[in-house]
């Protein structure tokens, strides 16, 4: 009855003790070792967001020393969804909306891979939203990418839960009059272990928290700001597409900056950044195979 | 202190009273299920509740998710890391499950899916038997797609027939719908269980020899490719987009239409190994019921009843009711004048038979929705019938 046996929990193999030689990993990084190059030229737009967030990741990935071969990427739909094709892992571009779910399942099955989790602002709050509170509740230990270009980029520019008020849309012809969502305000209030936000204008800042969202034992949440130039972009004028990131750090504020901005959690002008939580709450894997153990001591009488 | 003996794990020969569900569940564990992912919903829930206790005991995975539509992509993503893996559910949550069900036949990812019918649409009625899921069981995900769908009539086949639910799945790598309804999951029954190693011990082909050479699409002989298991060095990408034999999207015709072939090719080469049925004295009836589940119980009354009085009359029950087995059936059933087609549903496996047919052959349905199962003395009523206006 045996013989078929979930793998055992140790500690997701890392190639190399990185703690050490915490700087030279970060020079020794070659983004095309980590990237599937028979695949290119790729399909993002020029100065989409969503490619400095994959370096960003690629490169925090590296940083932890994680083993290509031990790291899952389960994404969505969407053009957030597609960014994970290109990584030369296993990836699993899944369905809208689902990508935490079907990564629930991968990692307690296989507690010894790291699941990274691609997610979209319309994938990851729209239609997989009670996925995201759920996942953060459980406290499962997937690091969640959730790339916000405040758009439903892939489908052509319609609204998404995060497009600011009054922008315009395919779908908002007359401006959006509907309020945005706090995503990392939602993770963090749904109780995500790890909860930080970055902007890609700032890739060392961005690739830092992504590598301290993977090192994090626990569901950890990291929402990017990034931008999609080419559709949302060109309909509201926000610029050519340096503009756009630029104008980022207008819009953002760093975390420890909190006491100088105004009290209101969306954009303009707003949005903190950082790591907004870090906590000790259990990781739900290490939860359930505690139980398991407990269970089976109990049936041999121990 | 002792330990305390386990109830989900039962070897020994002893007859043992349990209900199709809990069935269910046993005959899982038994097929080497080490993952079930679920959300609570009558008639089902028992399958899932056993599996709570049951699971943990062998060192598997239990986990009831936020939804159906969760449960069924965490049962996919437990799979694609090489655990067998199942969820179980009823009409609404089946509704549910259709558009990640149809993931997995796409992406060829291995799994059991679980619908004890109950009587619908909508919210119906929870706790009454139907089968009113047949043709949605066939054509509820969208896109062209091939299924297995099983259909057990007691509760020993329910053990038998889930645990070889495992085995097929992993065998052809696709999703195996196991049907039955609310009467039998909640039917207590006397059973030894069935020796199931056999399904146990068939498990999914997995890649091996070098990455550089290895096609995650590319079919051996028997239709099927073997998958690579995550960590074993493959890095292989899988995506519900339609892909060629390399696993990347493609949009070329000619691979698109190779594809397509992937899917149902494996169904061709193995039809032996997918089919399953119960003839009951076909061979010589002018008369052949057909009927499945619980109803083929009360079928299989009403032959032997007019048997006895001299009618040649005689039972096609498909156990494997997707795909379902029409060339056989036309074998068996050469002689057969009509066919009475008894389901509890409004005339779905009916459609089948009228394309199955042959000839002269008549098709008549008797139809049951109102919550109680069809019940033997019906089925002669309506074999009389036809036979009177023959
Ligand atoms: C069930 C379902 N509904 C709708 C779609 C169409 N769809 C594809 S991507 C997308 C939106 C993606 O937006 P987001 O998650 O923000 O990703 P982005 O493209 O902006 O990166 C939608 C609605 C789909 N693929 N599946
Ligand atoms: S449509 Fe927008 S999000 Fe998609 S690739 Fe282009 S810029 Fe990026
Ligand atoms: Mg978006």
């Amino acid at each position: 009855m045996n013989k078929h046996v979930i793998p055992q929990a140790e500690e997701p193999l890392k190639q190399n003790n990185h703690q050490d030689n915490h700087l030279e990993n970060i020079r020794d990084f070659e983004i095309q070792d980590y990237l599937r190059l028979d695949l290119f030229p790729h399909f993002m737009c020029p100065g989409c967001g969503h490619g400095i967030a994959l370096r960003a990741l690629l490169w925090a990935i590296h940083i932890q020393g994680i083993d290509k071969n031990k790291l899952a990427i389960v994404s969505g739909i969407g053009c957030s969804g597609r960014v994970g094709t290109y990584i030369d892992a296993n990836t699993y571009h899944t369905t809208h909306g689902r990508p935490l779910a079907f990564a629930t399942g991968l990692k307690m099955a296989r507690p010894d891979l790291h699941v990274v989790v691609i997610t979209g602002d319309g994938d990851c709050l729209a239609i997989g939203g009670n996925h995201l509170i759920h996942a953060a509740r459980r406290n499962l230990d997937i690091t969640c990418i959730m790339l916000n270009n405040e758009i439903y980029g892939m489908t052509g520019g319609q609204v998404s839960p995060t497009t600011p008020h009054d922008r315009f849309t395919t779908t908002t012809p007359a401006g959006n009059i509907e309020p945005v969502f706090d995503a990392s305000r939602l993770a963090e209030a749904a109780g995500a272990g790890f909860v930080g936000r970055e902007v890609t204008i700032h890739v060392p800042r961005l690739r830092d928290l992504i590598s301290e969202g993977l090192d994090y034992k626990g569901f950890s949440f990291i929402e990017v700001m990034s931008d999609c130039t080419e559709i949302n972009g060109r309909k509201n004028d926000l610029g050519s597409s340096s503009e756009m990131v630029l104008g980022q750090t207008r819009n953002m504020r760093p975390n420890e900056y909190d006491n100088n901005v105004v009290d209101h959690p969306f954009r303009p002008n707003s949005l903190n950044t950082g790591v907004f939580v870090k906590s000790d709450r259990p990781e739900y894997g290490a939860s359930y195979r505690d139980m398991v153990d407990g269970i089976q001591k109990k049936q041999k009488g121990h | 202190m002792t330990g305390q003996a386990s109830q989900n794990t039962l070897n020994s020969q002893d007859a043992i009273n349990i209900q199709g569900n809990h069935a269910c569940a046993l005959g899982a564990v038994a097929a080497g299920c080490r993952f079930y992912a679920g959300y609570p919903i009558t008639p089902s829930s028992e399958v899932a509740e056993r599996l709570a206790s049951a699971l943990p005991e062998v060192g598997g995975v239990f986990i009831q998710m936020e939804d159906e539509i969760a449960s069924i992509a965490a049962t996919l993503g437990a799979s694609m890391g090489g655990v067998k893996a199942m969820t179980a559910t009823s009409g609404p949550g089946f509704s549910l499950k259709q558009e990640n069900l149809g993931y997995g036949m796409g992406a060829q990812i291995p799994c059991v899916v679980v619908n004890v019918m109950r009587g619908g649409p909508s919210t119906g009625m929870p706790t009454r038997p139907s089968q009113g899921d047949l043709m949605q069981a066939r054509w509820g995900t969208h896109g062209d797609h091939p299924v297995i769908a099983l259909t057990p009539g007691s509760v020993e086949e329910i053990y038998t027939q889930t645990a070889r639910a495992f085995a097929l799945s992993e065998q052809l790598r696709i999703p195996v719908l196991v049907l039955f309804d609310e009467s039998l999951g909640h039917l207590v029954e006397t059973i030894c269980l069935p020796d199931v190693t056999e399904y146990e011990n068939t498990v999914r082909k997995w890649a091996s020899g070098k990455p550089e050479d290895y096609q995650p699409y590319r079919p051996d002989a028997d239709g099927v490719a073997p998958m690579a298991r995550p960590g074993d060095g493959y890095r292989v990408h899988t995506t519900g987009l339609t892909v060629s034999e390399s696993g990347f999207p493609t949009q070329k015709s000619i691979e698109v239409d190779r594809a397509m072939k992937r899917l149902f090719n494996k169904m061709e080469i193995n039809k032996d190994l997918i089919e399953s049925f119960e003839d009951v004295e076909c061979e010589d009836a002018d008369v052949v019921i057909v009927a499945l589940g619980i109803v083929g119980r009360a079928a299989r009354k009403a032959v032997r009843e007019l048997r006895a009085e001299g009618l040649k009359v005689g039972l096609f029950r498909p156990i494997t009711l997707w795909p379902f087995p029409t060339e056989t059936f036309r074998k068996l059933t050469k002689k057969t004048k009509n066919f009475v087609v008894a389901e509890m549903n409004s005339g779905q496996m009916i459609l089948e038979i009228g394309a199955a047919k042959q000839g002269k052959q008549t098709v008549s349905g008797l139809n049951r929705y109102d919550g109680d199962p069809i019940s033997p003395s019906q089925i002669i009523n309506a074999v009389k019938e036809v036979l009177d206006h023959e």
